[in-house]
């Protein structure tokens, strides 16, 4: 069993389907900060059979996690203080996204316009579905 | 500044606003043959399309406005690949009004958030064509005298077809309508038209012969099985004849039923069906001018100064 070290501050980030960490890791530009971060992939689990968890050393609120319910709303977030889990964020869906993923749709205005950005819009939010803002097709599968 | 994008960026109080000018506009014509003198409407079409372009070009000129513009993107500035964004900067500067149509879906939205004038979209490829849903509206008014408790039937390419889309989604805004989708299994109407439908508890049936429902219906509005939408010819050319009115089926329908087509047509309609009072195809291209003319009016504010 592979043992990595508590965090004094910050986030884990657990229930991560399998082999979707690094996407994760990049969308939330953790590689853009100084933070400390370990990947697990591949981590048993017994509820998923196997996982990815993604630990972050970060003052809390520094980094933006409302991207994660539009990627995944099964991820689990907790919040670490002083090396303790202090609660378990809920996820809420953001109203819009933006460049997180791009259109696919070839007939997107999106496809051919330069500096455009890519905007995915909350159409229903029982259903958890979004829609782009341009053409209304739905996003491509992550 | 308002633009319209999509066909239900109007509420139905402000659709029936603009139907009762579009009335006023048909009964009083020469009321409005100035109202936009000095105006300009720039008609910028990335893809032909005479019947539109004329059509709002014709709305402008009856209001005593004036119309610049381009009608294939190769005699824009597009062949030189300018942005839309740049492009709508630029005509703010030259028009007051822009009636834009583009290959690309979303093109009109891209337009609207950086323009400084009110921009009507035109058709955005597959996607959204509300002027011409304004149409199908507006001659439903003004000839059935409602906009609610009616069967309407449509029939042919229900899956590609965004005129029927764009129509469903703003009938289901009313009271008292009943959809019937006659279609090929191939061409039958999307799952999500379908689930707003459930949801709403809006009744609909689908079927596939015209002539099992063709007596039950107030309005037929009929498609064209577009060649363009097909990746494989040969589905084309199979689908293409599947429904063709001619008079031995209209002889099934009501005396007061109405034949709707967006047009243009190939050979979906007889020619034969033309003579027929219940056709009102051709009419509907005079109520796409009127309304046309309404919403020029509207987005300009024009009304309220006058």
């Amino acid at each position: 069993m592979l043992n990595v070290g508590k965090i004094e501050e910050g986030y884990v980030l657990d229930h991560i389907q399998a082999g979707k960490s690094l996407t994760i890791y990049h969308l939330l530009h953790l590689d853009k900060t100084d933070a400390q971060v370990a990947i697990i992939k591949n981590a048993r689990s017994s509820k998923m059979g196997k996982k990815d968890i993604l630990k972050v050393e970060c003052p809390i609120g520094s980094i933006d996690l409302d991207v994660l319910a539009f990627l995944d709303r099964n991820i689990t977030v907790n919040v670490i203080r002083n090396g303790e889990i202090m609660q378990k964020e809920d996820l809420i869906l953001p109203r819009e996204v933006r460049n997180v993923i791009k259109c696919k749709n070839p007939r997107c205005i999106t496809s051919i316009e330069q500096g455009l950005e890519h905007i995915f819009v909350l159409s229903d939010a029982t259903k958890g579905t979004y829609r782009c803002k341009y053409c209304e097709s739905n996003p491509p599968a992550q | 500044m308002r633009h319209l994008i999509n066909p239900l960026d109007f509420t139905t109080d402000e659709l029936d606003r603009l139907f009762d000018l579009a009335a006023d506009i048909e009964q009083h014509p020469e009321q409005y043959a100035h109202k936009c003198d000095g105006k300009k409407l720039a008609t910028c079409f990335y893809e032909p399309s005479t019947r539109t372009r004329l059509s709002f070009e014709t709305a402008m000129l009856n209001l005593g406005g004036s119309v610049i513009g381009f009608s294939d993107a190769a005699s824009s500035s597009a062949s030189k690949g300018e942005s839309v964004a740049d492009t709508i900067r630029v005509i703010s500067c030259f028009a007051d009004i822009c009636a834009m149509r583009h290959p690309k879906e979303g093109a009109a939205t891209v337009a609207a958030s950086h323009s400084g004038i009110p921009v009507i979209n035109a058709g955005d490829g597959g996607h959204q064509h509300p002027t011409q849903t304004l149409t199908d509206l507006l001659t439903i008014r003004a000839l059935k005298g409602r906009l609610s408790d009616f069967t309407i039937g449509l029939c042919g390419d229900l899956k590609f077809g965004r005129t029927v889309h764009s129509l469903i989604n703003a009938l289901s805004r009313y009271d008292g309508i009943r959809f019937v989708f006659i279609s090929p299994e191939e061409l039958r109407i999307p799952d999500y038209i379908i689930e707003m439908l459930r949801e709403k508890q809006i009744p609909y049936k689908e079927v596939i012969r015209l002539e099992d429902t063709i007596g039950d219906l107030d309005l037929l509005y009929m498609t064209r099985v577009q060649r363009e939408r097909f990746f494989n010819e040969e589905d084309y050319i199979r689908l293409k004849d599947f429904y063709i009115l001619d008079k031995t089926k209209l002889n099934l329908a009501r005396e007061d039923m109405l034949v709707l087509h967006p047009l243009p047509r190939v050979n979906e309609i007889s020619v034969e069906v033309d003579d027929d009072p219940r056709a009102v195809y051709f009419k509907q291209v005079q109520y796409g001018v009127y309304v046309r003319m309404a919403l020029i009016l509207t987005l300009l504010e024009i009304e309220k100064e006058n």
